[in-house]
């Protein structure tokens, strides 16, 4: 019991992460591919502007998802750190450079300067959800083998389903980012915008759709127990769920309404977390730790439970505050392009 | 090296569970590596938890005052704050991976033991990083009740923070809450392990760190300016408040560092005996003030005799356990130990003079120090204040060598069998140089723009 709660949570939060933290890495991809300096720069400021007041609380999801993980299922946390920890590593330094160059590209103030960070950022952005996304199929996909000692370093995250993994969790951020910012664009007044990441949102829905899809068809090959999971049961629910969601999403961005859409695209990926982990259940490492084998004694798991009701208490309130401000706008700042030489004014 | 031969060391047998260890050849190099990385984001940290409550302080004096100078001054220091912990939150992350990554056999035996602790930190965490946002952002589009209330958060929620932080390392030199049976860890109590011994002591110190080292930072880039001619009311009241907070805080420290020492002297008197220098088991040991320690000897330092035993034990007479009390492969490497230890009480002592002198001048005369050389002290206090308390850091966790969880778990046993260290380590380096060189770039660049931007504007638009 106290178990299922455990992982309910941290399936909640690795739901959230990807949801909030993805949208915000998505966001890095559009910055990336916006195009040249002057073209580019109405999108890199929307870029900006939409994600400075929430990426750092957006952020924190991830640390709670590693608490979690390390307080209720400590056993497996070694063995997955023990094995995965160059795709774990390199996603670690590119949050650095990536929260970094963030936070100051803002003060560019020649072209170089601006390229430079904006560059790093970008970059960054695309490569952390590739990392992670390739360290969730590199689990899924029972590559990390029974604790203590580790798998091979390079082989348990280059297999099929892990690559797979790691590119969908790419497109899947795009996808959000794009839905979240043609939102923004409205509350922001501006119409190029809303057509631009319009646009964005429905190409990426449909790549990440035939992604899903196509998907399915190399895990089945590279993975047939995740497969088997994900089509039937539970698992089989929540990734109709996602189908259905995600066609929702779709006519509401054929009809332009965006806020709405928000919440459906986030609901079509959250659904593909909890089919994998329901998939994948009872085991957390398959074939080799199963949850109640991973998870910590009663002793640890219920004073975490009481943690994660303290933490509902005050979390609740204190984001939702954090997001009505930001989605009455009461946080934007004045949208600006970023374009080479000029330096954006900060709150 | 001999530091990795001593880590390396065979097992003692002094009853503590022997815990299956890999072969890893850059054992040193992963704790460097970990050392980095605290290097890098306990300064950020001491900005976390205590530049909020001086930014507070200043946007408190706005609202009795309604002084548009301090406005200005809060929103500015306000945009450096919200840098500063964007910075802090990514070293922070990578801390949080390093644990698992470097050590994860340390987090898979005891990862439910203290993790509770982690847990509530990231419940701080979050509250922070929400605040933060909304604090900054806010400037002059929430009432300005409202605005000052949301800063309060902020200011909580990075002592309590600092708080779950300091109690797992409190935890790792006190192990307490669980027992071993064959190895295995049972009867987890998360609460005991989360309120050890240590956690009192090490928080205070950290907390009144936090403020030393911001206060005499930010005074320090007034001084600079006052150095250079600007006097103006904002520049002013820039320098006052901060050094004045450092200066009363450097004092209470200590105080507060003395009562750390004694618990140490009583839970960890290797680690004691490490740092100061003692090989042999004394009654009535003296206590060596300054001097650079290398193989075994103090060199240029000053013996007062008995005077260990009366700070440790409040008694000149009392007995002093050397590092001749345990076999060579439970001491810690005694040279780091012992001249960080002596760095931050040197630094400790400097500051405490400067600080009584600025408290002096300021409570008898009412004004600020005349004196050219006083602002000049004041400049490099900043850094000396981050040279003591990395220094502090590295005393108190190189003197817990070679264990990880004191006396039950040895880092060898902790540490990954991952081969690739020293690529990490690099790596870690790489980024972390170019991280500081942009990072000053950046501040100097934001002290340079106009301070008229941060006037006050109405509110509602």
């Amino acid at each position: 019991m106290t178990v299922d709660l455990v992982t309910a949570v941290l399936v909640i939060g690795v739901t959230a992460y990807a949801v909030l933290g993805g949208a915000d890495f998505g966001a890095g991809f559009w910055d990336l591919t916006a195009g040249g300096a002057q073209r580019g720069a109405r999108v890199r400021g929307l870029v900006k502007r939409s994600m400075g007041p929430v990426w750092e609380a957006n952020h924190v999801w991830l640390i709670f998802v590693l608490v979690i993980f390390w307080t209720g299922f400590p056993e497996a946390f070694g063995a997955v750190m023990s094995t995965l920890y160059v795709p774990l590593f390199a996603a670690a330094v590119g949050i650095i450079l990536r929260g970094v160059a963030f936070a100051v590209r803002g003060e560019a103030a020649t072209i170089r300067e601006a390229r430079g960070f904006g560059a790093t950022f970008a970059l960054s952005s695309v490569l952390v959800p590739f990392f992670f996304g390739a360290t969730i199929g590199a689990i899924a996909s029972g590559q990390v083998p029974a604790p203590p000692g580790g798998g091979d370093p390079i082989d348990s995250w280059t297999n099929a389903t892990s690559l797979y993994i790691g590119v969908l969790a790419v497109a899947t951020g795009a996808y959000l980012a794009a839905v979240f910012m043609a939102a923004d664009a409205v509350r922001a007044g501006l119409p190029d915008l809303i057509r631009a990441f319009r646009a964005r949102a429905l190409g990426a829905a449909a790549v990440t759709g035939a992604l899903a899809i196509g998907g399915i068809l190399v895990v089945r090959e590279d993975a047939p127990d995740l497969y088997d999971g994900l089509t039937s049961g539970a698992g089989l629910v929540a990734v109709i769920g996602s189908v259905i969601a995600g066609s929702v999403t779709a006519a509401l961005l054929w009809r332009g309404r965006f806020g709405p859409a928000r919440f459906t695209s986030a609901v079509a990926v959250g659904a593909v977390i909890v089919g994998f982990a329901l998939a994948l259940s009872p085991d957390l490492l398959p074939g080799v730790l199963s949850l109640d084998q991973a998870a910590a004694g009663d002793d640890t798991l219920i004073p975490l439970l009481a943690c994660v009701v303290i933490a509902v208490v005050i979390l609740v309130p204190s984001l939702t505050l954090l997001y009505r401000l930001t989605l009455r706008g009461t946080l934007d700042t004045e949208f600006r392009p970023i374009v080479a030489a000029d330096r954006e004014e900060r709150p | 090296m001999p530091a990795l031969d001593l880590l390396g060391g065979a097992l003692s047998a002094l009853g503590q569970a022997n815990f299956p260890s890999v072969d890893q050849d850059y054992l040193l190099e992963a704790r460097q590596m970990q050392a980095l990385s605290l290097g890098v984001h306990i300064p950020l940290v001491c900005f976390g938890i205590s530049f909020p409550a001086i930014v507070l302080f200043v946007e408190g004096l706005y609202l009795r005052t309604g002084d548009p100078v301090y406005h200005q001054l809060a929103k500015r220091w306000s945009k450096v704050m919200l840098i500063l912990f964007a910075v802090g939150v990514v070293t922070g992350t990578i801390l949080s991976f390093e644990l698992g990554l470097l050590w994860p056999e340390w987090m898979a035996k005891f990862g439910d033991v203290f993790g509770i602790a982690f847990a509530l930190e990231g419940v701080s965490f979050f509250v922070e990083a929400i605040f933060i946002s909304i604090y900054v952002y806010g400037w002059d589009r929430l009432s300005s009740k409202t605005h000052f209330k949301m800063g309060i958060p902020i200011v909580i929620t990075g002592f309590t923070g600092s708080m779950m932080v300091i109690a797992v390392n409190g935890w790792m030199n006190q192990p307490t809450g669980f027992t071993l049976r064959d190895g295995e860890v049972v009867d987890v109590q998360p609460f005991a392990a989360l309120f050890n011994s240590n956690l009192w002591h090490e928080l205070i110190h950290m907390y009144l760190a936090g403020f030393i080292v911001s206060g005499f930072i930010v005074a320090g880039v007034y001084a600079l300016a006052r150095l250079r001619g600007r006097r103006d009311r904002y520049h002013r009241v820039a320098l006052i408040v901060p050094l004045t907070v450092a200066c009363l805080a450097t004092p209470v420290q200590l105080l507060v560092g003395d009562w750390a020492a004694r618990t140490v002297a009583e839970n960890q008197p290797t680690k004691l005996a490490a740092f100061e220098g003692l090989d042999e088991t004394t009654k009535g040991a003296g206590l060596t003030l300054g001097g650079v320690y290398v193989d075994g000897e103090t060199y240029l330092g000053i013996t007062i005799p008995d005077l260990l035993s009366l700070l440790a034990f409040h008694d000149p007479n009392a007995t002093v356990q050397g590092l001749d009390a345990v076999p060579e492969s439970d001491r810690p490497p005694v040279g780091p130990v012992r001249n960080a230890f002596t760095a931050m009480v040197m630094i400790g002592s400097a500051l405490a003079a400067l600080a009584a002198v600025y408290l002096f001048v300021w409570f008898r005369r009412w004004r600020l120090p005349r004196s050219k050389w006083f602002y000049r002290a004041v400049v490099i206090a900043g850094p000396l204040s981050v040279v003591a308390l990395i220094s502090g850091w590295i005393a108190t966790e190189v003197g817990r060598q070679p264990w990880i969880v004191y006396e039950v778990m040895r880092t060898s046993e902790a540490v990954t069998g991952a081969d690739g260290i020293p690529i990490g380590y690099a790596t870690v380096a790489v980024v972390y140089l170019t991280l500081a060189a942009v990072v000053v770039w950046l501040l100097r660049r934001l002290a340079r723009q106009p301070v008229e931007r941060e006037l006050p504007a109405e509110v509602g638009r």
